[in-house]
């Protein structure tokens, strides 16, 4: 629509009362009405700080870095360096052969999974000792894989049909499955048993090894698996349907989807120390199968720090910045030194750059 | 996603639907306005506007506005003359005289339209305000019809009864309607640009779209059939979507997801976002109080929010000169009268440049002594104004003050017989109307021009009041100086020879009681001087001197003479008048011409009036620190040439020594040569003032540009346009005047197309419209004359004064914000959508995201909108008052240094740095091994907690170092997003975990306690912030912007230790302006040295030469 050029208001008396000062103007309250109320925000001359980066500013602040990272860089190498960790692959170890072979073996109901690996601890291991497996190559976050699951179903006993977002593992025979989905479908089924050089059995703790959240809310304690790894095709574990899922708690470790194609789960715990030198013998039941997709499969026992398992690299990391940061600090400081720039001298203004100007 | 695009798009809908409710209710009022029609057999009935047609014979009473164009038949004068004001039209507010054809002088009547049939053969439409070509017929006689006869649709009926008239154009034919321009969305250049960067975030969504769902259909097809955990075979509903067997149909639909996903690239809220700060900041400009009229008690007004940042853009500005830069009040300040000057006042030009250059010498003699201490120098030039106004102007229109005329003291003068003739030229030689007024008990004038209404009030004030004229007499009350008694007389009044443009004076034959026959003169002081007698010269000089000085002080002068007429002298003459008066054909101008010509000679010189084109308050002060803030102006007016000029000189556009250009055409030769040939000329003056322009030598020399509107519509001309827009941006000044509306939008068009530049069109008339409406922003001067300007426009303020504000201080901080803003916004969005493509990377191109939806939808809503709106609307790099005292600073925005590639490119790749290196520390870190001490590995769920942790934090504390203006506001937006996130978290965490998922109890059972979560939020966002935190760092040590050194100059309050230095920057800052006080001021003080120079050269020429030299 165009607008309109032609309407013509108040065309009268064009020439009053801007000039000279005023005229007395009748509709004075009218006027005030308008008038915007003054305050320190509508007028945008509210207290403001307005910091500059001086070059005090400046080299302090890479300076303060530097003060804080290196030390935490340091401390944390070290609460790295005091983990001790085990890692032992043995996906190929316990089976030989082509890929095809080994997809055949570990499928075969019949054939002997049963596989023994022994680990040399060269560094002692004080107690609690994790135990995990790790996969590699496994996408447990898939998107088909990850939204394949019913936290309903997993809490309440009630809810054991609410098993819509679990396809395409909901129901087999007609019948809903508890814990439906492929996460619960695909549970990882490898077991391992520990003995010292000396016979001794190691035992491993399994409780407590899940969240105590997922423990105590998520997984309910009237839950119990049903109908489960009872359909056409057979994933990975199966579930003791006498036991309640929150008292599951390989299953609860499970359904903690991990985010990378490569992670580790926790296992059990070792509760006694390991001494330098010492030889454990595993036994693993090798029935989960990697080998269709190559992945690997590891065993790993780790004790930890404050900080967690071993990681390297955050200390790597806090101590690059810190360094970063002090050769930042020392760049400017000797920028401030050599060629000394006095703030707010006027002769940096553009107009006084330009030549010509006068 | 979908739902703040509706939201987005529903609310603009919503506003434009207003918008387009109110206009078209406006229209409404209009269309139903009602007129007089002639319904047949004599008898005029009432009609709505919107069914007046073509060939209606329409009655339109006094003081109602023209429904259509018409065409005059008569009027309740019984000569056919009537009143019109054109305000609407051209923006002058002086009445215009429109004159019937005498065939048609007996349609006086409604009965008399009974039997009345005529043709009308004339042009066909066109926007022409100030041609028409047509005939009427009627009784088998054909008479050609004149603009004089018409009567355009927006002018109103003034002084008369009423007319009669036919309508010839109705509607969008009329002339004023052909001259509209379509109302344009406006958008600001920052949009446009950013609607580039949306392109460019667009193609980069697609491509990693793209790479995503290949590497999805390459995955499903090679890889996901040996995943048998994700059983892709089982035919559920999903299924389809990884089937490996059709592949590229998986892909394909992964191609949606991944749009989807990646969504957040393509910041949504970013539009959201920016409505709501600019409608903020329209807010602020609607409530500041610098910029609300006391006297109107108009405050400034936003009208459409999204102009606000093209304010600090502006390179050009379009100024409108009636009623934007001049009250279009005239006041009569001085006069010379035999050769004396009278009129002791000052006008404001010459007050203001006395103080200025009071102020600017004593700074350059600062300059050399090296005095400390100079407090004086913070006068502003407001003072200079302030002051005349408190002595105030108790008579409008008259502002003169000297005693030696008043009350009838001129008696006393030496000539006080020539005192007489000039007061009687002032009372008689005019075209006025007197209307009497009760209030004050005296006469107020309707008249042609407002000088000639200066010029009544004058001579009522000196005692010849003029109060009556009939047909053929004018009645003066004079006061007789001895008696103090008012005497009417009565002068008869026998010729009068009009005003026009090319003649530039006006004549009356009068003759007064004893007899005598006089020839009263007045008119522009060439062609008056060319006319004098030998005997009439006497006082030539000294006039000449005063008439320079009255120009050079900025006033509107004249020359009045005349000359006594021997009654035989005048009858013989009469009659010649007579004839070419009556006779017909196209050489009656001509002969009129010559016949006048004839009798206006041989006059005598009685003196020179000055009247003062009264400018706004504040106007040359505005105009100087617009010109120092770089932006060029132009004069665009519907006024003569000389009163441009004129005005040009009073707000210092144009000053003495500027070399002008005046591109025009023969008036003669238009009616002879082709057009071609006019065309040529016009072309030839144009590259010759272009030559002399490219050979001009002094850096010093300014030229003006002055052309008409005539010229214009060849200059504007397709091949001839770009010529005149290279000379036109050579020239420090440029005015158009006598210009039409629709040309006035052409200007802006050609200067907006031409230069690319951003244009400010300001008007406040209805004639400013086209022009408003074109420029990248309008602004309608809000408060006095109608309010079409300001309905049109993009901004409404009360005073031209107000625009500096507005530019200087709203439009730099604005452009600053948005710019800065929506930088910021395509960083974070950036920084935070990258995170998840490359998480896709590791899920196989799943489409799965690491974060939860809900911190993905929060993420834009809370947790980085609020920092992001208060920048956009608080952020001030120098406060508004180091804001005007350095108008350079405005250069960073015309410069648009803020929003050029580079930086957008920089902050983009900042944002690319952010999103790798929170991707990857975080992965690197939470990778395979416990990340607490009760030995559990980092799920999904805590890797995107933490991950996404680092990122508002990197995304706060950037903004942080962005600001440099922290008001408790922004403290408590940054720290409440920060916050709100943890918050958040607890919260979401104690959602049962039907609702929380895997994010249930996150944070209290899983992060807070682990020492790893916290310590990678603190590298990844000083790793995140370290980069940019190094460029300002050695941005600010070695190549510093202006506002960081004024920045840092405050911060050290450098400018109260040295007083002397912040002066002198605040003088340095004013750009090389060649218009402007100080640009007036500068070439005096150039002038000044060179006399000096030339002086001393006498003396030693060798060290004059060196002086030069430098």
């Amino acid at each position: 629509m165009n607008s309109n050029p032609s309407t013509p208001m108040n065309a009268h008396a064009p020439s009053s009362s801007s000039g000279g000062a005023g005229s007395p103007d009748s509709n004075a309250p009218r006027r005030n009405s308008k008038r915007p109320k003054y305050s320190r925000f509508t007028q945008q001359e509210l207290p403001a700080c307005k910091p500059i980066l001086t070059p005090k500013w400046v080299i302090s602040a890479f300076m303060l870095v530097t003060i804080v990272f290196i030390p935490i860089g340091f401390t944390s190498l070290f609460a790295s360096r005091d983990v001790v960790e085990i890692i032992d692959r043995y996906d190929n170890a316990c089976v030989q052969g082509s890929k095809s072979q080994k997809v055949q073996h570990i499928q075969s109901a019949t054939s002997n999974k049963t596989c023994i690996r022994s680990l040399t601890v060269r560094k002692r291991m004080k107690q609690p000792i994790y135990v995990y497996y790790q996969l590699d190559n496994f996408y447990q976050n898939h998107r088909r894989y990850v939204k394949s699951r019913s936290d309903q179903q997993l809490r309440n006993r009630g809810d054991e049909n609410d098993t819509s977002t679990c396809k395409p593992e909901h129901v087999a025979n007609g019948m809903s499955i508890v814990p439906c989905g492929l996460v619960a479908w695909s549970l990882f089924n490898d077991t391992y048993s520990f003995s010292t050089s000396n016979n001794i059995q190691l035992t491993i703790n399994k409780r407590h090894i899940s969240w105590k959240s997922d423990r105590d809310e998520k997984f309910g304690s009237d839950v119990f698996p049903k109908n489960f790894q009872n359909g056409r095709l057979i994933g990975g574990g199966s579930l003791n349907e006498s036991i309640p899922l929150n008292e599951q708690e390989d299953l609860i470790v499970w359904m903690r989807t991990a985010a990378l194609p490569t992670f580790r789960k926790l296992y059990g715990k070792i509760e006694v120390d390991i001494e330098a030198g010492e030889t454990i013998n595993v036994v693993v039941e090798n029935r989960y199968n990697t080998y269709s997709f190559s992945g690997k499969k590891k065993l790993v026992l780790s004790t930890t720090s404050w900080l967690g398992g071993k990681n390297n690299f955050i200390g790597i990391a806090y101590l690059s910045v810190g360094g970063l940061c002090f050769l930042l600090a020392t760049t400017f400081t000797i920028i401030y030194l050599v060629k000394p720039r006095h703030l707010g001298d006027p002769t940096y203004l553009s107009w006084n750059r330009n030549p010509g100007g006068h | 996603m979908i739902a703040p695009l509706a939201f987005v798009i529903g609310l603009s809908m919503a506003k434009e639907a207003i918008e387009n409710w109110h206009r078209f209710m406006q229209d409404m009022k209009v269309n139903m306005r009602k007129l007089r029609v002639h319904s047949g057999e004599g008898v005029f009935s009432l009609k709505p506007w919107m069914n007046i047609r073509v060939g209606d014979v329409v009655k339109v009473e006094k003081d109602q506005f023209f429904p259509a164009d018409l065409l005059l038949l008569s009027s309740s004068y019984e000569d056919g003359i009537c009143y019109v004001e054109t305000m609407n039209l051209d923006g002058e507010t002086n009445l215009k005289v429109k004159r019937s054809l005498e065939s048609t002088l007996f349609l006086d009547d409604d009965s008399a339209f009974k039997d009345f049939n005529g043709t009308i053969k004339c042009e066909d439409p066109n926007p022409n305000l100030y041609t028409f070509v047509g005939n009427l017929e009627y009784e088998r006689q054909v008479y050609p019809l004149d603009p004089s006869q018409i009567l355009l649709r927006d002018s109103k009926l003034r002084n008369t009864g009423h007319v009669y008239g036919v309508v010839i154009f109705s509607g969008h034919d009329s002339k004023v309607m052909q001259n509209g321009t379509k109302s344009p969305s406006k958008r600001s250049t920052i949009e446009k640009q950013m609607d580039k960067i949306i392109y460019v975030l667009f193609t980069l969504l697609v491509l990693i779209s793209l790479i995503s769902s290949t590497g999805f259909a390459i995955k499903t097809k090679t890889q996901t059939p040996s995943l048998w955990y994700l059983q892709v075979e089982a035919h559920d509903d999903d299924a389809r979507l990884y089937d490996p067997t059709n592949a590229s149909l998986s892909g394909f639909y992964h191609l949606i997801t991944a749009l989807i996903l990646y969504g957040y690239l393509i910041p949504i809220s970013l539009y959201v976002s920016i409505e709501l700060v600019k409608v903020l900041q329209a807010v602020f400009i609607n409530q500041d109080l610098n910029m609300y009229d006391e006297e109107t008690g108009t405050p400034a007004q936003a009208r459409t929010s999204n102009l606000n940042e093209e304010l600090g853009m502006v390179d050009t500005i379009l100024s409108d000169k009636t009623g934007t830069l001049t009250c279009n009040q005239m006041d009569f300040l001085k006069c010379s009268i035999a050769g004396v000057p009278y009129g002791i006042r000052s006008s404001e030009v010459e007050l203001a440049a006395a103080n200025q250059m009071a102020m600017d010498l004593e700074g350059h003699v600062g300059h050399f002594v090296r005095s400390s201490g100079q407090n004086g120098q913070e006068i502003e030039l407001e003072a200079v104004t302030a002051s005349k106004d408190s002595s105030g102007t108790l008579i409008k229109g008259f502002s003169f003050d000297d005693n030696r005329l008043m009350n009838g003291n001129w008696v006393q003068e030496a000539n006080p017989d020539v005192m007489l003739l000039f007061f009687r030229v002032l009372a008689l030689c005019h075209t006025a109307i007197p209307e009497f007024n009760e209030e004050t008990d005296s006469y107020s004038y309707e008249a042609e021009s407002p000088d000639e209404g200066a010029f009544l009030v004058a001579a009522r004030e000196f005692g010849f009041e003029f109060c009556r004229r009939t047909q053929s007499s004018i009645f003066v009350r004079e006061r007789d100086p001895s008696s103090q008694e008012f005497v009417e007389r009565e002068f008869k009044l026998l010729n009068l020879l009009d005003f026009t443009s090319k003649r530039k004076r006006m004549s009356v034959i009068v003759q007064d009681e004893t007899g005598q026959i006089l020839l009263l003169c007045k008119g522009a002081d060439s062609i008056i001087f060319d006319r004098l007698s030998k005997s009439g010269r006497i006082f030539e000089e000294a006039t000449t001197k005063h008439l320079n000085d009255y120009g050079e002080a900025g006033l509107r002068t004249l020359a009045l003479a005349y000359k006594k007429l021997e009654e035989s002298e005048y009858i013989s003459w009469n009659e010649e008048f007579i004839k070419a008066k009556t006779s017909i054909g196209g050489d009656r101008e001509a002969m009129l011409e010559r016949v006048s010509d004839m009798m206006e000679k041989d006059l005598i010189l009685v003196g020179a009036t000055a009247v003062e084109d009264k400018l706004q308050q504040g106007v040359p002060q505005c105009i100087d620190k617009l010109a120092q803030a770089g932006l060029k102006i132009w004069l665009l007016t519907g006024d003569k040439m000389e009163t441009a000029i004129n005005i040009g000189f009073a707000c210092s556009l144009l000053r003495q020594g500027m070399k002008q250009i005046c591109i025009s055409t023969n008036v003669d030769m238009l009616n002879q040569d082709s057009k071609k040939a006019v065309k040529e000329n016009i072309e030839l003056q144009i590259t010759n003032a272009y030559q002399m322009i490219k050979l001009e030598k002094d850096p010093h020399a300014a030229f003006a540009l002055i052309i008409d509107g005539k010229t214009l519509t060849y200059a504007l001309e397709e091949d001839l346009k770009h010529q005149f827009l290279n000379l036109a941006i050579d020239c420090a000044s440029v005015i158009c005047c006598r210009v039409s509306p629709k040309q006035k939008a052409m200007v802006t068009r050609l200067v907006k197309e031409g230069t690319g530049k951003t244009t400010l069109a300001i008007g406040d008339g209805a004639n400013d419209v086209g022009m408003i409406q074109e420029a990248d922003i309008g602004v309608g001067i809000s408060g006095v004359e109608g309010m079409q300007a300001v309905m049109a426009s993009d901004f409404a303020i009360a005073q031209f004064r107000f625009l500096e504000r507005l530019l200087v201080v709203h439009g730099h901080w604005c452009y600053k914000r948005i710019a800065q803003m929506i930088c910021y916004f395509f960083y974070k969005n950036i920084a935070f959508g990258l995170t998840l493509f490359y998480f896709e990377a590791f899920t196989g191109f799943s489409g799965q995201s690491v974060y939860n939806d809900w911190y993905m939808l929060l993420f834009n809503v809370v947790l980085t909108s609020l920092p992001v709106i208060a920048l956009g609307v608080f952020e001030q790099d120098v406060s508004s008052e180091i804001c005007l005292q350095f108008p350079a600073l405005y250069q960073q925005g015309p410069k648009n240094l803020f929003f050029d590639w580079y930086r957008i490119f920089g902050w983009m790749g900042n944002g690319l740095y952010c999103s790798l290196i929170v991707f990857f520390l975080n992965i690197i870190i939470f990778y395979d091994q416990a990340f607490r001490a009760g030995g559990q590995t980092a799920d999904m769920t805590v890797l995107g907690t933490a991950m996404f942790t680092c990122v508002i934090y990197a995304v706060n504390c950037q903004i942080a170092l962005t600001m440099s203006h922290f008001t408790w506001i922004q403290h408590f937006l940054i720290g409440f997003s920060i916050v709100a996130w943890y918050v958040f978290l607890i919260l979401y965490g104690m959602m049962p975990p039907e609702l929380s998922g895997n994010a249930y109890r996150i944070f209290v059972e899983a992060l807070a306690p682990a020492p790893l979560f916290w310590l990678t939020t603190i590298l990844v966002t000083i790793a995140c912030n370290l980069p940019y935190l190094a460029h300002i760092s050695f941005q600010r040590s070695f190549s510093p912007m202006d506002h960081h050194v004024i920045q840092e100059i405050k911060y050290y309050k450098k400018d109260v230790e040295d007083r002397h230095m912040w002066t002198r920057e605040r003088s340095k800052a004013r750009q090389e302006t060649k218009i402007g006080f100080t640009a007036r001021v500068d070439a005096k003080i150039r002038q000044f040295r060179q006399m000096l120079q030339k002086k001393s050269s006498v003396l030693s020429p060798r060290v004059a030469l060196a002086a030069t030299r430098t």
